[in-house]
């Protein structure tokens, strides 16, 4: 016998452990879960996938259903749905420049339709840009759509939402990645919701589920305190935006051969519903810490300005760009274009040393992909050792002035 | 002008802490707050009900203690508090939320609806875009700045990751704001009076927006989540031991033989 307590005060009345358990949960008036049964089947793995940790089961259980909760079990029996096939990437650009995580998304979409046996396509939207097409073909897509239009000149959201929506009824893709920016986040929920189907937010692992070949999209919550992994059943296309610098590209093919079709979205002024009066460019020197092999860290530990000299020379020898945390931007030791984690950029260099930094869930959040890490700090139980390939315990204004002259003895990275 | 802004009530994130053993949530006594973003979401529309007269509603979807967070709002000035409170709008993703807020919004009618750009548990930032697709409306994201309101005009400054740009609508429009577009009041002494103790909360049923069964809650989310855990540390690292000029020569030698800068 089983006795499951849950805390009103932690619910949020998400509604997950009435998924994992019908039988088990149920909501209640006032928008918080209560327990129907506490020895229904499934009551443990609701307890477990709780994103706030509201319940907890004490006691013998009963077991999982044996066919799994029924939204994820089969592919879904809905009419129409088999007639959704294919990737499709939005292919943002901005100026008649492709954005980064275009690339990354393509790098990610051939690997998914490699697996489920379908075509790759890329969706590219502006005044005179059919230039970029091969580019999208040599990063990975078999077909670019190109829509063509003044109003598309600049991005604006209704007009892009327009002829993305005429596109995907008559192409019909099972899947449509967009890169989680400032223009992504605006534009696939816009879609989604007219569509009728879901949107997972800024997701960082996208997987092919055995046996039901659905989209499992996985993003984390709670400001990166806990991943959920969420799926969209019964409507296509599955979509969601995806963070930057997280998918890897594939190495560019300047060979591979693709099919490039113009697509007519037919707009007119009516589709037009806001109007941009002009763009500004703010920051003269921008950070590319995107697309740096190396990028060298600072945090609170690295003391002032003077003590982000120490930092800059270490960087100096490698190539490196700089980087910090949050605390090193809002002392103004750094310019925020530097931050690194949840709030400030994604990134995945080869190489990531971090000096002075305690390794926050958030700070990891933004650099735990990158290849390999290196963290220098006096306090051994910090949380960046948890995420390190190798790590020095130390003061870091002792250790750095040292690890340069080894560095140029040994002409690394040169 | 009247104004809705959409207040969210939200556990405090950023007092959460990690079980380092058991990898799972520590939220005891983590107290629930405003969203940070419709912080300045509720200050923007006192701003333009200063100018431009009118009336600010604040509107929440949640349990009855969200009511708190709505109380709070008016004690910063907003005039009239909507709770949308049904165990039917439980379970709701962005498509049904934003449903929900929709529907809310047209009963009580508006000539401008402000979203925070993102909810701090959630995090999606898709209820802004996906209430002015459910009512049709102009969007402006990621605002930073109003600029001028008048003329039946909107015209903000939207963030983009390397500037912005300046956009203008036509009213009614939807905004979401981020936190450089102001800088929140406290509440006054009078408000926190008569929102607390004078003012009631109008709450709202699914029946009282006559709202679709089967585009709200669980059933009205096309999304479902399969499962969520605590995000996986990685394995064990090595920490070099030794004297600083013996640490420093091995991590050189480790990084050469493993070729990690190619
Ligand atoms: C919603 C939200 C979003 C956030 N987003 C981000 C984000 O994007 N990026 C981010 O970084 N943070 C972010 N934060 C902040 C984050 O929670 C931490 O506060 C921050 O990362 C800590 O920065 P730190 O590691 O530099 O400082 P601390 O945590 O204070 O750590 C300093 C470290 O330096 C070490 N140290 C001190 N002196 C020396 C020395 N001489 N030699 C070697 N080591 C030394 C100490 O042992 C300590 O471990 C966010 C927080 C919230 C709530
Ligand atoms: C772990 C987890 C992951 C999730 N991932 C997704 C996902 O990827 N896709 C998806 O569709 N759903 C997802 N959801 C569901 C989603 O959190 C809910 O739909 C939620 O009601 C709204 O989304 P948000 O918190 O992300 O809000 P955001 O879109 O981030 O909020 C933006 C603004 O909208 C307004 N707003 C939002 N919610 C309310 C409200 N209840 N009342 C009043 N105003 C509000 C506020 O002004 C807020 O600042 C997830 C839920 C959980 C628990």
């Amino acid at each position: 016998m089983a006795e499951v307590k849950i805390n009103v005060d932690d619910c949020i009345g998400c509604g997950i452990c009435v998924k994992k358990s019908p039988e088990g949960y149920e909501i209640n008036d006032e928008m918080k879960a209560v327990v129907k049964n506490p020895n229904a089947p499934g009551i443990k793995e609701g307890a477990d996938d709780c994103p706030t940790n509201a319940i907890e089961v004490i006691g013998d259980v009963a077991p999982a259903p044996a066919a799994a909760p029924a939204p994820t079990a089969a592919p879904s029996t809905k009419p129409g749905l088999a007639e959704y096939k294919g990737v499709m990437v939005f292919a943002e650009q901005r100026g008649g420049e492709l954005v980064k995580v275009v690339i990354e998304l393509l790098g990610r979409g051939r690997g998914l339709a490699d697996e489920l046996g379908v075509p790759l396509s890329a969706t590219l939207m502006g005044q005179g840009v059919e230039g970029l097409a091969p580019q999208l073909i040599a990063a990975g897509a078999d077909t670019v759509y190109i829509i063509q239009d003044p109003r598309l000149e600049k991005y604006n959201t209704s007009c892009y939402a327009n002829a993305m929506i005429k596109l995907i009824n008559s192409i019909k893709p099972e899947i449509v990645l967009y890169g989680a920016t400032h223009i992504g986040r605006d534009l696939a929920p816009r879609i989604a919701k007219r569509l009728g189907t879901g949107l997972t937010a800024d997701c960082t692992e996208l997987t092919i589920e055995e046996g039901t070949n659905m989209l499992l999209q996985t993003r984390p919550a709670f400001g990166g305190n806990i991943m959920a992994t969420i799926m969209c059943p019964d409507h296509r296309p599955q979509m969601s935006t995806v963070r930057p610098g997280i998918m890897k590209a594939i190495q560019p093919d300047a060979s591979k051969q693709g099919e490039i079709v113009n697509f007519d979205a037919g707009l007119t002024d009516a589709d037009v519903m806001t109007r941009i009066i002009e763009i500004i460019k703010e920051r003269k020197q921008v950070a590319n810490l995107e697309d740096a092999k190396v990028i060298v860290s600072g945090g609170r530990g690295v003391g002032g300005t003077d003590g982000f000299k120490t930092i800059q020379a270490l960087a100096d020898v490698l190539n490196a760009e700089i980087g910090g945390s949050r605390v090193a931007v809002e002392k103004g030791w750094i310019s925020k274009d530097h931050q690194v984690g949840q709030t400030g950029k994604s990134v995945r260099p080869q190489l990531y040393i971090a000096c002075g930094i305690s390794g926050s869930i958030q700070h990891r959040a933004g650099m735990q992909n990158s290849d390999f890490i290196i963290a220098i700090n006096k306090d051994p139980t910090a949380q960046i050792f948890t995420v390190a390939d190798l790590g020095i315990v130390g003061d870091l204004f002792e250790i750095i002035p040292v690890l340069i002259e080894e560095f140029k003895a040994a002409d690394f990275g040169q | 002008m009247d104004i809705i802004v959409c207040v969210k009530q939200v556990p405090d994130t950023t007092d959460v802490k990690i079980d380092p053993k058991t990898g799972t949530l520590i939220r005891e006594g983590v107290p629930s707050i405003v969203n940070p973003d419709d912080k300045h979401a509720i200050e923007e529309a006192l701003r333009l009900k200063e100018k431009f007269g009118g009336k600010v509603t604040v509107l929440s979807m949640g349990p009855p203690q969200a009511g708190d967070a709505l109380r709070e709002a008016s004690a910063m000035g907003a005039d009239d508090m909507v709770l949308l409170c049904d165990r039917a709008f439980a379970g709701a993703d962005t498509w049904a939320t934003s449903h929900t807020l929709g529907e809310a919004a047209k009963k009580i009618g508006y000539d401008l609806i402000i979203c925070g750009r993102e909810a701090i548990d959630g995090d999606t930032a898709q209820i802004g875009p996906q209430m002015a697709e459910h009512l049709e409306l102009p969007q402006i994201t990621y605002v930073r700045k109003v600029e001028s309101a008048d003329g039946g005009k909107i015209v903000c400054e939207r963030a983009l990751e390397d500037g912005y740009e300046r956009v203008e609508a036509n009213l009614p429009a939807l905004l979401t704001v981020i936190s450089d577009v102001n800088k929140p009041r406290y509440p006054s002494v009078r408000g926190i009076v008569e929102a607390y103790q004078e003012k009631e909360i109008t709450t709202w049923t699914a029946a009282d927006i006559n709202a679709d069964s089967a585009c709200i809650g669980l059933d009205g989310s096309p999304t479902s989540v399969k499962k969520s855990f605590a995000p996986e540390p990685k394995g064990e690292g090595e920490i070099l031991e030794g004297s600083t000029s013996e640490v420093c020569k091995q991590l050189v030698t480790k990084l050469m033989d493993k070729n990690v800068v190619r």
